[in-house]
């Protein structure tokens, strides 16, 4: 375990500066190179023809006319990829249900075998010299589907008579998995005074990254080696998934680049069908193969986040305290297991559900299903945005209905300062935080005191106005390894860094990990600049390569700064303690002599000193050097984190309704949160800023929506709506900071905070202002005419 | 998207003479290609031919003499949301076109692009309905009373160009619009305009083509105020229910809209 927190010096490059994002540059003039920007010698194009039906038999597929059309050079269907022993995408993670019997996993085929169990599912690819060519080719194909009935609700597809969609899994059950006691908590909410009760939808979202998806596949007949462009947030992953369960080829042989790569929000996690093909493809016709979605593909396959329904009940002692908090959610798998997707609603959610409360007995009770829609995986959050949904929406309407003040309730349920490190009922050891902090500060930045004014005055101008509180936790810096590992983890979850230093005594960092619009190029300059007292103008940063750097862990989870930047930092302190050893050598004193400070090794007590660029020249040109000393200055770490991180903070929305229309605008909105130690200030804010546009984006806006059939209806921008600039008013932020007690620079994560705290503030002040129990999310301008016409049952109280 | 062919015409004339051998075979007018791009790279539609009349000079224009205007067929909507005369004499007009799509569409979007797809949840075709006047062609002049004929559905034959819109400039005018919340189409929008021949609202977004809303402008002829339509019921039989609004929904938006377009008029 760290013990020791780095304190850097105040500087201008530095750790805590707000130095603009150095990559914003090419993004923003164009210059980016993205996977799609790509382009190899004798390049053909992939089209995937898409199942039209949400499930359908394959009798047969007739390609003899789409074979022969203009332009095609291969066409290949699941039994091509069978016969070559192509295996199934696989789930990385097994949950093992309530009888300790692992989740049910059936096959994932790159491209589908008998049947189609999604609208958009890969039933045949078709390449061609032109993309237009493998399209029109692909219309020539006449596939003989026999249409079977579809399931497309988490909870109706677990119902008797549903219609099965996978002989792996009867019933269409994927687990049913529970954490805590039963009887515990049962007993508890009996003894309760008062038990607040809510059932609740966490409407499914489209993740939705500008870049769409992309591959291009390229083998070399000559070595055997294959190279594969991805818009992967792992390309490390990526490979060792496509090699060891996939294709079935050495490591060694696949390079996987992910160059710059345009968000992914977690849905470019995943080993994708698509990419699989391209890599396997370029091998059986002996050119790069290369695909790009289209906006419709990406609505129809990318893998898709939350859908949730939910039954909570939160009981109290007389004064308001919690005693127990019991949750049975049955959550949506989709119609395959995307990579991550079984550990989503049960490791990353329930073991939240305390949030930042001394709730004493938790129990929860998952149910993961299979519908006839696209898979479901990690969603920025992921899990946790689901549990603090909950969480805060119970809370909200146990104060309402306790009469209590919701800050008051809340406060007198937190975790205090002077208990940390604190064990949860649910398995997680919060290290360190201050809840009632960030509350207190949230409560003067809103001017709280002020707050009945407020809602009076807009009373007198015919509108309704709510306030809403979200006071989060989440989970990051993802994860220890054993941990991940004793609850079913295929992976572990460390990170790597490589520090080349060169003989000038600049500095290249390969990192692990692997941005995709965080700015960790800008981010991990300053570590290392405040690190070794360098500027960070002399000090690069690549990722995204497994051809150049060390074996890494990718970008997701808030991870890379807590558990990459951690894995810098120890490299660093390698190269620090080898720069010690040739220092002492030429300054003629022991090495334990030597301290390394901003940019210097200095013998102690003496003016003797030599800079870190003399010492780098040194170990390069080692004229005069230790004798028994390696050259080069060039040091490789790992880092397995001790713990999770644990950033948390306070969430409040003000929002006004007009009546006569349902209208909600959001007049407020105040942030504070504890991300440990900031690097970038500015970095950290756009991260927030970023966060609640989505988070308020899921409460008022989005919402991924099939009929019956299992047709999407919202798979464009046409009919799914995302959040715009207008969507928001100014966002105030607040820091408050306890540093992480177990990485060196303190640091939590703040990539998912604002996506976690944000709904459940907007939907707090929306029931708020209107006086209701509960409405799901997206509170849509109809549905809250609806309820002031009184004409729904959303809204009475439940 | 299919292969097409693209014939860019130097004059009106040019356009009219090719859609009048081509449009049996397939051939389509591309204005903005706002709607109908799209479509195609769907491969939802596939024209033989299609005939960019957007750069041509004699389309592209906004004239205003005394309460007389007319507008080019091909003039783009940030040109209309823009011109300072048409900003005095119709409000409702400039500030309909500045609200239509984004930056992108409205410098792209063609007044008779808009007009002529008739797009039910269009903004163009309600100001055009409830202003009045002629619609223009390369062959005639129609009424705007018998111009719009239900959902896509317009008096242009197939091989007809929509050159420009003549119309005398109501005495007040105001479009009130819900947005659709992905696509910011009007899920509805009502134009009011108080013109010589009466108060005329048309509402557009309700599902089954603009029209015009009789109870709304009896109500507004009494009295021209924001309070005299409220509470005033529309026929349900122009609305219909989607994703994103309820029949029932759109038709007491049509309501409140035509009042927040009557209380622009007063300057609210």
């Amino acid at each position: 375990m760290e013990k020791t927190l780095f304190k850097a010096k105040p500087k201008a490059d530095g750790i805590g500066a707000k130095v603009l994002r150095r990559e914003d540059q090419k993004f923003i003039t164009g210059k980016g190179h993205y996977t799609d920007d790509m382009n190899r010698p004798g390049q053909a194009y992939a089209y995937f023809l898409r199942s039209p039906h949400a499930h359908a038999k394959i009798r047969s597929i007739d390609i003899a006319a789409a074979k022969s059309a203009p332009g095609v050079v291969a066409l290949f269907v699941g039994k091509n990829m069978e016969s070559d022993k192509v295996g199934s995408l696989p789930c990385g993670w097994t949950v093992k249900d309530r009888h300790g019997q692992p989740h049910k996993a059936p096959p994932h085929y790159p491209l589908a075998r008998d049947t189609a169990k999604y609208v958009g599912d890969q039933v045949a690819v078709v390449i061609a010299e032109t993309l237009e060519q493998a399209q029109d080719a692909a219309e020539l194909i006449q596939v003989d589907y026999q249409v079977l009935p579809a399931s497309v609700k988490c909870d109706a597809t677990l119902k008797p008579g549903a219609p099965q969609i996978h002989a792996e899994a009867p019933g269409n059950l994927c687990y049913d998995w529970e954490l805590g006691s039963q009887s515990d908590i049962d007993a508890a909410l009996k003894s309760a005074a008062h038990v607040t009760k809510l059932t609740l939808v966490n409407n499914r979202l489209i993740p939705n990254a500008m870049e769409p998806r992309a591959a291009l596949g390229e083998y070399d007949a000559g070595t055997g080696n294959y190279t594969l462009w991805s818009t992967t947030q792992n390309p490390h992953l990526l490979r060792l998934i496509l090699c060891a369960f996939v294709l079935g080829i050495s490591e060694a042989k696949l390079r996987v680049i992910a160059p710059d790569v345009g968000g992914g929000f977690g849905s470019k996690i995943f080993a994708y069908a698509e990419e699989t093909v391209c890599a396997w493809a370029s091998m059986k016709i002996g050119r790069p193969v290369k695909w790009t979605a289209d906006r419709s593909q990406s609505f129809q396959s990318d893998a898709h986040g939350r859908d949730h329904v939910t039954v909570a009940q939160l009981g109290m002692d007389k004064d308001g305290k919690f005693v127990g908090l019991k949750v049975e959610t049955i959550a949506n798998m989709g119609a395959y297991l995307s990579s991550f997707s079984t550990c989503v609603p049960t490791y990353l959610y329930a073991t939240l559900l305390a949030g930042q409360y001394t709730t004493p007995i938790i129990y929860a009770n998952v149910k993961a299903s299979f519908t006839n829609t696209s898979p479901v995986d990690a969603y920025r959050g992921a899990g946790r945005p689901e549990a603090t949904y909950l969480i805060e929406r119970l809370v909200e309407n146990a104060a309402r209905e306790m009469k209590m003040d919701p800050a008051v309730l809340r406060a007198k349920n937190f975790i205090k300062k002077t208990q940390f490190p604190y064990q949860t009922p649910v398995a997680l050891v919060y290290d360190i935080g201050d809840y009632d902090a960030s509350l207190n500060m949230a409560l003067d930045m809103i001017d709280y005191k002020n707050w009945p004014k407020r809602k009076e005055a807009a009373k007198k101008s015919g509108k309704l106005r709510g306030l809403g509180f979200s006071t989060y936790i989440e989970a990051c810096g993802i994860a220890p390894s054993a941990v991940v590992g004793s609850l079913g983890a295929g992976v572990g979850l460390w990170e790597s860094a490589q520090l080349r230093v060169n003989a000038t005594g600049t500095v290249t960092i390969l990192s692990g990990s692997s941005s995709h619009g965080q700015g960790h190029a800008t981010t991990f300059a300053q570590v290392v600049s405040s690190k070794l007292g360098i500027p960070a103008d002399k000090v690069e940063v690549v990722e995204g390569d497994t051809g150049m750097i060390p074996m890494g862990m990718g970008t997701y989870g808030s991870r890379s700064l807590a558990v990459g930047g951690t894995a810098i930092m120890r490299a660093c302190d390698k190269i620090i303690a080898k720069g010690k050893l040739i220092a002492a050598h030429l300054l003629e004193a022991k090495p334990e002599e030597v301290d390394f400070d901003d940019g210097e090794f200095i013998v102690r007590g003496t003016n003797k000193k030599r800079s870190f660029g003399e010492i780098a020249f040194t170990a390069y040109v080692p004229h005069n050097y230790p004798p028994d000393l390696e050259p080069g200055l060039d040091e490789t770490a790992f880092y397995d984190p001790a713990n999770f991180t644990y950033p948390a903070g306070c969430h409040v929305c003000e929002l006004e309704i007009t009546p006569e229309t349902g209208e909600v605008k959001i007049v407020d909105w105040v942030a504070v949160d504890d991300f440990g130690t900031i690097i970038n200030p500015m970095i950290v804010e756009g991260q927030v800023h970023g966060g609640i546009a989505q988070g308020v984006g899921q409460a008022l806006l989005e919402h991924g929506v099939y009929d019956a059939d299992g047709q999407l209806q919202t798979g464009s921008y046409m009919d799914y709506a995302m959040p715009r600039a207008d969507l928001l008013p100014n966002m105030r932020l607040g820091f408050t900071v306890t540093p992480c007690t177990h990485n060196p620079l303190g640091a939590k994560g703040c990539g998912e905070a604002g996506a976690i705290a944000s709904p459940p503030a907007v939907m707090n002040a929306i029931t708020d202002a209107l006086g209701i129990s509960h409405m799901d999310m997206p509170a849509t301008p109809e549905k809250i005419w609806q309820v002031l016409q009184g004409t729904t049952s959303q809204g009475k109280s439940g | 998207m299919y292969r097409f062919d693209y014939v860019r015409p130097k004059s009106v004339d040019e356009a009219g003479k090719f859609l009048a051998a081509q449009a049996k075979n397939g051939a389509k007018i591309l204005g903005g290609g706002q709607s109908l791009l799209p479509t195609m790279k769907q491969r939802l539609a596939q024209p033989s031919a299609l005939v960019a009349v957007a750069g041509l000079a004699d389309l592209n224009y906004v004239r205003v003499a005394g309460n007389k205007v007319t507008i080019g067929g091909a003039t783009l909507h940030d040109t209309v949301a823009r011109d300072a005369q048409l900003q005095k004499l119709v409000p409702g007009l400039t500030h309909l076109a500045a609200h239509i799509g984004d930056p992108a569409v409205r410098n792209r979007g063609t007044f008779g692009g808009s007009v002529a797809n008739n797009d039910p949840a269009a903004c163009y075709p309600s100001a055009v309905l409830a202003i009045g006047g002629e619609i223009i062609t390369n062959k005639r002049r129609i009424a705007v009373d018998q111009f719009f004929k239900g959902l896509f559905a317009t008096a242009l034959a197939e091989d007809e160009i929509l050159t420009g819109w003549e119309f005398t400039a109501p005495k007040k005018s105001g479009y009130g619009k819900f947005l659709q919340p992905a696509s910011r189409f009007a899920i509805i929008g009502a134009f009011v305009a108080q013109t010589d021949a009466g108060v005329r609202v048309a509402i557009t977004g309700g599902g089954n083509g603009v029209f015009r809303a009789k109870p709304l402008e009896d109500a507004l002829a009494k009295s021209f105020s924001a309070a005299a339509v409220e509470g005033v019921k529309v026929d349900m039989s122009h609305f219909n229910g989607d994703l994103h609004a309820s029949a029932e929904y759109r038709a007491h938006l049509a309501t409140v809209m035509t009042g927040r377009a009557v209380a622009s008029c007063h300057g609210g």
